[in-house]
């Protein structure tokens, strides 16, 4: 970091504190105030240590709580509109939003959540689910970072189904259908009470931008301007929002609520590129108008999975059914009758909507010879008779909606409570954000969910805990974090958003990871909860039950090495399930070892560790199990890492290097990577582009190498004449 | 702007599984090339240069040091700049050729890693051999250039020679671009040939691992997978790659030709023979493919035959070669009976009666030399492409992973990991290695499912 960044940051970093001091003196941005922040300056600089010392608040959030507290309610009672100020802001309320605000607040960094409507934080707009495949992943990830999400899904679950059981380890996946309004209550309550948040309402419209393009705070539709050294945009939908029904649109970022317009403009101006993506949302159908006795009955698991690593969250609850049902002739002949009726095949909505979520009318022409798609009926609350009907978005106009839907086995006389409608949005394609999810242009200013072009709740809580985290770090002065790619889902997601050129809008896949069966659900928190708790966000009774789990796990490990059996009924049944002979005086660990043998079986046969739960037994398993296939995994990437994770300098010019192709200085350009294995995971970049860059690098290095030799010698040259000349001067004073 | 790269895979219960970023190391794999020129008349003496990590560890497995002959099982430790003679072995542990191998160790090397140099005899047909089995003990076939690009990543070459690097590795890509042109342009028009068996192949794979991982991402909305078709399938690609390997081999032999050994008393007809056969005779006894003892026919079998039977034997034990012996009869014009050539039939795989001056025989010879070095599995005609040694690394690479994959379908492991290996079998035989297959299964999955919800 340059010497001006430097300096930038620590005067970003002393300015809260300052103007909570001098508020009643200056206002904000006041030429006083400029003067009052380069005195600041000269005294506090050069290190951010300065800072750290003189800010109790973030060497011990708890305490130094009560002292910011009063200390801003004396300002208050001085002059209204000091809580103006904050140290992070975050824009949006969705699920991005609300674990970017938490993060921050929890970081003790004093946060304002602003949002269009309160009363729909943490809304659910679209299926009444958390997890699945992949997604599933990120929600413990988030969890053992010390996120939301998870407590909130285990909390308000209706039913729990844990997907790909026998797939392997690594694709098991958790899902959980959701109480829609229970889950925002819920969300709601915990950001309501959690310290160092304030809520308010409102439109923002415009960032403000201060002097080397550092973010100062955003301005509001009704003039409030409302200052922090770090802005997190989570917009979602809201941005420009449009709602399509048939033909028949109008401004909105979901149905019945008004989309937020003037952002996107102002972003633009400030430099940054903008698109547009489009998404939709199926009709929901009264439950008492639907006959379910020819549907196929769907129900939950009996032992429930947990997307917390913390058992105080692990409370079972009575579980609700899903339905099946499917697509008829009927319902295939009136969609090709109406084609001519949906946005796509009318051609009037252009924007890209994702290929993984596709309306109905897509599947019945991309598919022919399909006879019938499979339609799931999943309830929406236990309070509500709503009914979510999964795999019928359409966008056909609402006159033939309910016709459609009554084409549907069980449905013939249902009645429709909302109508299937699709979305466009605006989004900043997410080459402009680093990994931390700053953006490149405006040093300050964080993107966080839909903005970056995802959809899912669980990619913007994902992203919404890394950009709360560093912008309560940004305000402070500390160093951003980020996620390696090969260390999480999280990094794997916000890796692909920022380095490839997606133009539709993007959902997490297990087969979007390499490593995946390094990524596994089990042990998210051993591999990220050390790091949230020196971020700052695993508090002392969850870092307990951490080090507990993990003691108990090696412990059990160990146990299994040096316990031996010969012969006796598990060996016998060990032999039968395996088929394979079990020799005399076996380690329990090589019993495990062998096909079709779990954990289960020790259980049974009176060998199992009462002390560990289900899933501590799980992680026992998985392991010993899959020790060859894990181990072989971490070399491959213990060799590749070396070389990816090298950073590439930040001023590289691209068009200059004439050794690289056309297309790679294009979109190395563009994309401007922070590491080689970015850089060769940008699209049109080759592997021989890429040894072109690393000569390049390694000319420059030695290039620079050689001037600060120069220097040196220039340098020391100098100081000899100087001390020459002072060593006369002196002798001239003696003298 | 400060941002801290703070984790990579550091799982707790992995153990030690932190990676340091500290110094960026350009390159973590061994590559090895044959360094002297080829093409022209055989120098005296040829090199196969390794370089990287693994240098040592691979020399060690394919050089037998003549001085520590008979310490078994201990590891090869060379001492840098110290030169030593010994033989080559082939992964069966057969002796390919004798060498002086030239250690120079990190940092005092031209590429500043490990560089362990193979001073063999000078025949392309040694060389090749040499290289094979380095290959195959673990290293990879370097990139043209790419000792020189180490070189110079390693700090090893000055600032003034950086920019013809450059040039060098522009000019690599543009070549590489021809190539590629080239084989599009050959892949239409023959619809056959090596490539299209290997993007065939890589088409498989992908299939597979689309068939795999859209059920891991959409399982309740589609049919279940059929264990069984996936299981035929992946056998029946593991055919192909045999075969194809089966083919590279036949490639290496017409490249390198048969190495057949003469032996026999003097007079019996050997030089003859060889001028019957007018086949240059590279005559490296012991590494030879086939050894052909002769005998005169006009003398019958001899103690002395006896006594170079033996040797032959005790030798091929010695150097634990398997390379079947063929009795030739020579001079078989003047004589009446060989009744006596049955008597031998345990010493021999097979017997051929020639008459070297005549000409008679030479072809039953021939014949039977590649019955027995495998050439007449390939039937005539069935072959239309050849196989570089490059193209059969990657074949290698894809035939491991496979015969993973079977492994793993045997003990029934769950379907996730068969990904693992059916990733790294397209990602081989993708040839370009590293290309970005992912992005194609995904593709692959919405294309050809309907999936989404």
């Amino acid at each position: 970091m340059n010497f001006s960044k430097l300096l930038q940051i620590s005067m970003a970093a002393t300015l809260s504190l300052h103007l909570n001091r001098f508020a009643s003196l200056c206002p904000p941005y006041s030429p006083l105030f400029f003067l009052n922040r380069s005195l600041t300056c000269s005294i506090s600089l050069p290190s951010h240590n300065t800072r750290a010392i003189s800010s109790p608040t973030r060497r011990n959030p708890p305490r130094s709580f009560c002292v910011s507290a009063s200390a801003s309610q004396e300002s208050n009672n001085h002059r209204g509109g000091s809580d103006e100020i904050y140290e992070v802001i975050v824009v949006g309320g969705g699920h991005a939003g609300c674990e970017a605000a938490l993060a921050s607040a929890r970081l003790g960094a004093k946060t304002l959540l602003l949002t269009l409507n309160i009363d729909r934080i943490a809304w659910q707009p679209c299926n009444p689910a958390v997890g699945g495949p992949a997604k599933s992943q990120l929600v413990h990830e988030v969890d053992a970072l010390g996120g939301e999400m998870g407590k909130v899904a285990d909390r308000c679950y209706l039913q729990k189904r844990i997907l790909n059981l026998s797939k392997g380890p690594a694709v098991r996946a958790l899902r959980a259908q959701t109480d829609k309004r229970e889950y925002a209550f819920e969300m709601k309550k915990i950001v309501e009470s959690a310290p160092h948040l304030s809520i308010r309402e409102a439109m923002v419209t415009d960032v403000l931008v201060g002097k080397n393009d550092s973010v100062e705070g955003v301005q509001t539709f009704f003039g409030m301007k409302f200052y922090a050294p770090s802005v997190v945009l989570t917009t979602g939908t809201f941005m420009s929002g449009k709602i399509w029904v048939g033909r028949t649109s109008m401004p909105a970022g979901r149905a019945g609520e008004s989309a937020s317009h003037g952002l996107t403009e102002n972003l633009q101006k400030l430099g940054f590129e903008t698109d547009r993506l489009k998404t939709g949302t199926p009709a929901r159908v009264d439950s008492r108008t639907v006959d379910f006795s020819g549907m196929e009955p769907q129900h939950g698991d009996e032992e429930v999975g947990w997307f917390s690593f913390d058992p105080d969250y692990h409370i079972e609850r009575e579980q609700m059914c899903c339905y099946l049902t499917r697509t008829t002739k009927e319902t295939h002949q009136l969609i090709k009758d109406n084609l001519h009726e949906t946005p796509t095949y009318g051609g009037w909505v252009e924007a890209k909507g994702p290929r993984y979520c596709p309306s109905i009318e897509d599947k019945i022409v991309r598919f022919q010879d399909k006879e019938s798609h499979q339609i799931f009926l999943e309830p929406e609350g236990r309070t509500v008779p709503e009914l979510y009907v999964q795999g019928f978005s359409t966008g056909l106009p609402e006159r033939l909606q309910l016709p459609l839907l009554r084409t549907l086995p069980g449905l013939e006389n249902c009645s429709m409570l909302r109508p299937a409608y699709a979305v466009e949005y605006d989004y900043l394609p997410a080459h402009q954000c680093f990994r931390s999810l700053m953006t490149k242009k405006i040093e300050g200013l964080f993107f966080s969910g839909q903005i970056n072009g995802t959809t899912g709740y669980e990619e913007a809580a994902a992203q919404g805990i890394i950009s709360g985290i560093n912008a309560a770090r940004h305000s402070d002065g500390k160093s951003l974090i980020v996620l390696e790619r090969e260390s999480s889902y999280i990094g794997t997601l916000i890796d692909d958003l920022v380095t490839k050129d997606l133009r539709e809008p993007y959902r997490v896949l297990t087969s979007r990871s390499e490593h995946r069966l390094l990524l596994r659900s089990d042990n998210a928190d051993s591999r990220l909860t050390p790091l949230g708790r020196d971020i700052g966000l695993i508090d002392d009774v969850r870092w307990k039950i951490y080090q507990d789990k993990q003691a108990r796990i090696l412990e059990e490990k160990n146990r299994l090495k040096t316990v031996r059996i010969s012969g006796g009924d598990l060996a016998v049944e060990v032999a039968e399930v395996s088929s394979q002979p079990v020799k005399e005086s076996s380690t329990l660990e090589s019993l495990l070892k062998k096909p079709h043998v779990q954990y289960k079986l020790f259980d049974k046969h009176g060998y199992g560790n009462a002390l560990l739960s289900r899933m501590e037994k799980e992680c026992v398993e998985i392991d010993i199990k899959y020790e060859g296939f894990i181990i072989r995994q971490q070399t491959q990437l213990r060799q590749m890492a070396q070389q990816q994770h090298s950073r590439l300098p930040e001023d590289l010019d691209y068009f200059d290097m004439t050794t690289l192709s056309h297309e790679a200085r294009e979109k190395l350009s563009k994309v401007r990577p922070q590491t080689i294995g970015q850089a060769s995971r940008v699209g049109g970049v080759s592997p021989a582009d890429i040894t072109a860059l690393l000569i390049i690098l390694e000319s420059n290095r030695r290039k620079a190498k050689e001037r600060t030799q120069h220097q040196i010698i220039t340098s020391t040259l100098a100081g000899e004449n100087q001390e020459m000349s002072e060593t006369s001067r002196n002798q001239t004073i003696r003298s | 702007m400060k941002e801290n790269t703070l984790v990579l895979n550091k799982d707790e219960r992995l153990g030690d599984g932190e990676v340091s970023c500290a110094e960026p190391v350009p390159s973590s794999s061994t590559i090895a090339a044959i360094v002297t020129s080829l093409g022209g008349p055989p120098g005296a003496v040829g090199i196969v240069r390794l370089s990287g990590p693994s240098a040592v560890s691979i020399a060690g497995e394919v050089f037998r040091p003549m001085s520590r002959k008979r310490r078994k099982g201990v590891r090869w430790w060379p001492n840098s700049h110290v030169v030593e003679y010994g033989e080559v072995l082939d992964s069966h542990g057969n002796v390919i050729d004798e060498v002086l191998v030239v250690p120079m160790l990190a940092p005092k090397s031209y590429t500043r890693e490990d560089v362990i140099e193979l001073q063999c005899h000078g025949s392309e047909v040694c060389l090749r051999r040499v290289l094979r089995a380095c290959l195959d003990a673990g290293a990879r076939l370097a990139e043209p250039d790419e000792f020189t690009i180490r070189a110079f990543l390693n700090g090893r070459l000055d600032l003034s020679q950086a920019e013809n690097v450059g040039k060098l590795v522009t000019s690599k890509s543009m070549a590489a671009a021809d190539a590629a042109l080239a084989d599009y342009r050959g892949s239409s028009i023959v619809m056959g040939g090596f490539s299209f068996m290997v993007k065939s192949l890589r088409a498989q794979c992908i299939e597979l691992l689309t068939e795999i991982e859209a059920r891991l991402d959409f399982d309740d909305e589609m049919p279940p997978l059929d264990i069984n078709l996936v299981t035929d399938r992946i056998h029946k690609m593991l055919q192909e790659v045999d075969g194809a390997l089966e083919t590279a081999n036949y490639d290496k032999l017409l490249q390198s030709g048969v190495q057949i050994a003469i032996v026999g008393r003097p007079n019996v007809g050997k030089s003859s023979l060889l001028n019957a056969w007018s086949k240059r005779s590279e005559a490296v006894a012991m590494g030879a493919d086939v050894i052909v003892m002769t005998v005169s026919a006009a003398e019958g079998w001899t103690s002395e035959d006896d006594r170079l039977l033996e040797r032959i034997h005790s030798n091929k034990i010695a150097t634990s070669s398997t390379s079947p012996v063929v009795l030739v009869v020579n001079k078989i014009d003047f004589a009446s009976s060989c009744a006596w050539v049955d008597t031998l039939s345990r010493s021999f795989r097979k017997y051929v009666f020639t008459c070297a001056v005549t000409g008679k025989g030479i072809s039953n010879l021939e014949s039977a030399v590649v019955e027995l070095v495998g050439l007449n599995k390939i039937p005539a005609g069935g072959r239309k492409w050849t196989v570089n040694q490059r193209q059969c690394e990657q074949l290698v690479r894809a035939r491991e992973a496979f015969v993973r994959l079977q492994a793993s379908i045997e003990e029934e492991i769950p379907l996730d990991f068969w990904t693992i290996d059916l990733r790294e079998a397209a990602m081989a035989l993708a040839q370009i290695s590293g290309e970005d297959i992912s992005e194609e299964v995904l593709s692959n999955i919405f294309g050809k499912f309907c999936i989404g919800k």
